[in-house]
C-alpha cells in the first residue's frame, strides 16, 4: 500500500470509530486545508450515506474572507449542518477581554468560545485536523485525547494507545478530542489534496497582497492588526496555515497551483508553523494553550 | 514503498535522542527555525554541542529534566521511504510506554552503549520486543568512538545479544550496526573509521528493510457501523462498514456472523462508494450481504473455513498501565479490536520479577508489571493467539470506574 492509501485507511477507520463510539460527535472545521481534507475523509467513510454529524466553526471574526466563502460552499456541497461559535459573542458577554497592543490576537480567546459551545451543544467527541508533525507538544498527542469537564488536557495522564484499539469511554461532562490525521505530514496533506482534487481557499496560493514586516515575518495588512500604514508594501505571498489573520504570517511565494506549492514545500527550509506568531510567544506556547483546552 | 514504523529503545545515556536527532538533521527533516531553536536552547543550557533531544522531547517537564517520559511521534522521509518513529523512554518505570510505542511498529531499534554492552535494561527491551512479537530488530552499538572503534568489543557485545535472543521461542531478523551517533559514524553513510564492518549504515538499512508481519491467514472483519442512507436511491441499502483485520474477503464468499453463528454470503463489497471484488487486511470495506440478517456494531464476519478459537475464558500476558493496581475482585471492560465485553479476573498465575529475571507469584499487578492473567468474560471472544495473529490476539482492559486504559493483554 502506498503512503497516501495507508494514511487514508488509518484516518477513515478512526472516523468510523468516532461515529460508532459517541452519541454526539462534531467535526471542528476551520476552513483550512487540514479540515477540508478531514471533511472529505468523513464523506468517504459513510458513502453512500451522508456524514452523520455536524461541523463546528469557531469564528474569531478575524478570518480571511476567502476562507469563510469556501466554508459556506463546502457546507452546501457535502450537505452537512454547520454550527458557528462566535468569539465576538464571548467578548460582548464579557466572558473574555480583547487583547491590547500591537500583538493583540483573538487566538487565545477562541478557547473560551470553543469550550462553551461544546458544553452548550453537548458534544462528546470533537474531531480536528491537528497533526503530530506540526509542533512538538502535538507530537505527544493521542488520537483519542480525553479532556476533563474544564476542557483541560493533562499531558501526564494520557491514555496509552495500543495497536488500533481506541478507548473512547468517558464520564458525563468530559469529551474526547479526536485527531484522525495525526500521522500525516504537511506534504501528505498537500499530496492528498492534489490526488483527490480538493478545493482549498485561494490564499494558500501565491497572490499579490499588502503586507508589513514584524519581527522578520510578513504580516497581512488588515483592520484587525495595528500597524504603521506607511510601512506597508505589496508582495507576492501565500499562506502555509490559515489561522486568525492577526497571528498568521505570509511567506513570499510564486507557487500558483498545487504542483508548484508541493515543490515549494519539498524544498522549504522553514517549518510549517514557523509563520505562526501564536507558537512563538514562549517555549511551551502550544503546550500551555492545550492544557486549558485549545484545539 | 510501505511506510516504515520504528520504535527506539534505549536511555538518554545511550544517546538515543542524539541518534534520532542526527537522522532528522541529516535527512533535512528539521527545518531552519527548528535547528535555530535547538542552537539557542543548547547554548542557554550551557552545552557546547547541539542537544537534539530538544527536538524530540516535546513536553516542558521533559526538557526541564532532560528525559523522555512519554511516547513522541516523529516523522521523516527520504526519497526512498516514509518513516514514523515512536520514540519511547527506556527506564523501568516507563515499561508501559515502551510497550505502547512498540505496539504499532514494524521494527525496533535497540541502542546499547559500546562501553557498557548488555545492561539490565537491554534485557528488558528484548523481553518487551519478543512479547510484542516484533519481527525486525536493529541493534545499534553506539559510542564506538569511545572504544577506539574496536571490532573485538563490538563482536563480544553481539554474541552476548545473540545468547539473549536465543532464550526465546522467537525468530526475528537481527541486524547489528556499530555507530557513533555523536560523530555520525555509520548513521548516514559508511564510516571510514570501521573498515572491518561489512554491513550497511543505519539509514541504508531502514530504507531497504522488508517489512515482516504476523497477520495470520484467517479472514476476519469487525462491524464498526451499519450504513443505512435511507434515501430514494438506496432504499433497502444496509452496508456493514469495518476494517479487515486479517486475511481477505471476496464477492460471493460464504461468511459466518459472530457471535450469532448465522451464515450467509457476501453480495457485494464497496470501498468509499466504489465497487470492489476483493478487500484485504488493513483495508476498510463496506460489505453488503445476500440475506437480511441481524448484525450490529462489534459483531464480526469470518469466512466459514476459519481456525479461530471462541471462548469465555482466556489466558493472557498482561502489561499493567495505570497507577491503580489490578484489583483481583474488580470488573474491567475488555476491548478486543472494537468489540467490548465485561471481564472478571479469575486469577494471576505469576508476574515478571525484573531483578531476579524470573516469574514470581503475585495477587495483583502494579503499573509496569507484566504477568500472566486468567480472565472470565461475560461474552465470548473469537480470537487467535497473539503469537500467530497480532491483529486478533491483543486486547486492552478498561477500568470500569476511571475509564482509563488499565492494561494491555496478549492472548496465549
Amino acid at each position: 500500500m502506498d503512503t497516501l492509501s495507508h494514511l487514508e485507511e488509518e484516518a477513515i477507520y478512526i472516523i468510523r470509530e468516532v461515529a460508532g463510539q459517541f452519541e454526539k460527535p462534531v467535526l471542528l472545521f476551520s476552513g483550512g486545508k487540514d479540515s477540508i481534507v478531514l471533511l472529505h475523509l468523513c464523506q468517504k467513510a459513510f458513502l453512500p450515506a451522508k456524514i452523520p454529524f455536524p461541523l463546528l466553526h469557531i469564528d474569531t471574526g478575524h478570518n480571511f474572507p476567502e476562507t469563510i466563502a469556501l466554508r459556506d460552499e463546502l457546507v452546501k456541497k457535502y450537505s452537512v449542518k454547520l454550527h458557528v461559535g462566535n468569539v465576538q459573542d464571548s467578548i460582548d458577554q464579557g466572558k473574555v477581554v480583547e487583547e491590547k497592543g500591537k500583538y493583540a490576537s483573538r487566538n487565545i480567546l477562541q478557547t473560551t468560545t470553543l469550550l462553551e459551545t461544546i458544553e452548550e451543544l453537548k458534544f462528546d467527541a470533537c474531531m480536528g485536523g491537528a497533526r503530530r508533525d506540526e509542533e512538538k507538544a502535538r507530537a505527544k498527542e493521542r488520537i483519542f485525547s480525553v479532556r476533563d469537564d474544564f476542557g483541560q488536557w493533562n499531558e501526564k495522564l494520557q491514555r496509552p494507545e495500543l495497536f488500533d484499539i481506541l478507548n473512547g469511554q468517558i464520564h458525563t461532562g468530559e469529551n474526547i478530542r479526536v485527531f484522525p490525521i495525526s500521522n500525516w505530514t504537511e506534504l501528505d496533506v498537500w499530496e492528498y489534496i492534489r490526488h483527490e482534487q480538493l478545493e482549498i481557499p485561494s490564499i494558500y496560493f501565491s497572490h499579490r497582497r499588502k503586507v508589513f514586516l514584524r519581527d522578520g515575518q510578513l504580516m497581512p495588512c488588515s483592520d484587525f492588526i495595528m500597524h504603521d500604514t506607511d510601512a506597508a508594501f505589496e508582495e507576492s505571498v501565500r499562506f502555509r496555515t490559515v489561522g486568525d489573520m492577526s497571528c498568521t504570517a505570509a511567506v513570499p511565494s510564486e507557487a500558483v497551483d498545487l504542483d508548484t506549492v508541493i515543490d515549494e514545500i519539498r524544498g522549504s527550509s522553514i517549518s510549517e508553523r514557523g509563520a505562526r506568531m501564536d507558537d512563538k510567544r514562549s517555549e511551551g506556547a502550544m503546550e500551555e494553550r492545550k492544557k486549558v483546552g485549545y484545539f | 514503498m510501505e511506510i516504515l514504523r520504528i520504535t527506539t529503545a534505549g536511555s538518554v545515556d545511550d544517546g538515543k535522542s542524539t541518534l534520532i536527532g542526527r537522522l532528522l538533521y541529516e535527512t533535512q527533516s528539521l527545518k531552519i527555525d527548528q535547528v535555530e531553536h535547538i542552537e539557542v536552547k543548547s547554548e542557554s543550557l550551557g552545552y557546547d554541542y547541539l542537544d537534539f533531544s530538544l527536538a524530540t522531547d516535546g513536553l516542558l517537564t521533559e526538557r526541564e529534566q532532560g528525559i523522555t517520559i512519554d511516547v513522541s511521534h516523529l516523522y521523516f522521509s527520504t526519497p526512498k521511504r516514509r518513516f514514523i518513529i515512536a520514540d519511547a523512554p527506556g527506564h523501568v518505570e516507563y515499561t508501559r510506554n515502551m510497550v505502547t510505542g512498540a505496539s504499532n511498529v514494524n521494527v525496533a531499534i535497540i541502542l546499547l552503549d559500546a562501553r557498557k554492552g548488555v545492561m539490565e535494561q537491554t534485557k528488558r527491551h528484548l523481553y518487551i520486543t519478543q512479547l510484542l512479537g516484533i519481527k525486525n530488530l536493529i541493534f545499534t552499538i553506539n559510542k564506538m568512538d569511545l572504544i577506539d572503534y574496536s571490532e573485538s568489543q563490538f563482536e563480544a557485545i553481539k554474541s552476548d545479544i545473540l545468547q539473549l535472543v536465543n532464550q526465546y521461542d522467537w525468530n526475528p531478523t537481527l541486524n547489528f550496526i556499530p555507530v557513533s551517533a555523536l560523530k555520525g559514524d555509520n548513521v548516514i553513510g559508511k564510516s571510514e573509521n570501521m573498515s572491518w564492518y561489512d554491513g550497511v549504515d543505519l539509514l541504508t538499512l531502514i530504507e531497504s528493510l522488508e517489512i515482516k508481519l504476523n497477520n495470520g491467514f484467517d479472514s476476519y472483519v469487525q462491524v464498526q457501523n451499519v450504513i443505512r442512507p435511507k434515501t430514494e436511491d438506496h432504499h433497502d441499502y444496509r452496508g456493514f462498514a469495518g476494517k479487515v483485520k486479517s486475511g481477505f474477503f471476496t464477492e460471493g464468499d460464504e461468511i459466518e456472523v459472530f457471535p450469532s453463528g448465522i451464515k450467509t454470503r457476501i453480495k457485494s463489497i464497496e470501498k468509499y462508494g466504489d465497487q470492489k471484488k476483493k478487500v484485504a487486511a488493513g483495508e476498510n470495506a463496506t460489505i453488503l450481504l445476500e440475506d437480511e440478517i441481524d448484525a450490529s456494531r462489534g459483531n464480526a464476519f469470518v469466512k466459514t473455513n476459519h481456525n479461530l478459537k471462541t471462548d469465555k475464558q482466556i489466558k493472557a500476558k498482561v502489561c499493567w498501565m495505570q497507577p491503580e493496581h489490578l484489583n483481583p475482585y474488580g470488573k474491567y471492560w475488555i476491548q478486543h479490536g472494537i468489540h467490548k465485553s465485561l471481564a472478571k479476573i479469575r486469577g494471576i498465575d505469576s508476574k515478571m520479577d525484573w531483578e531476579a529475571w524470573s516469574t514470581i507469584p503475585s495477587d495483583t499487578l502494579k503499573m509496569n508489571d507484566i504477568g500472566e492473567v486468567n480472565l472470565q468474560l461475560a461474552q465470548p471472544l473469537m480470537y487467535a493467539p497473539y503469537k500467530t495473529n497480532k491483529n486478533l490476539g491483543a486486547f486492552i482492559l478498561i477500568d470500569a470506574n476511571t475509564n482509563n486504559t488499565a492494561g494491555v493483554g496478549f492472548i496465549q
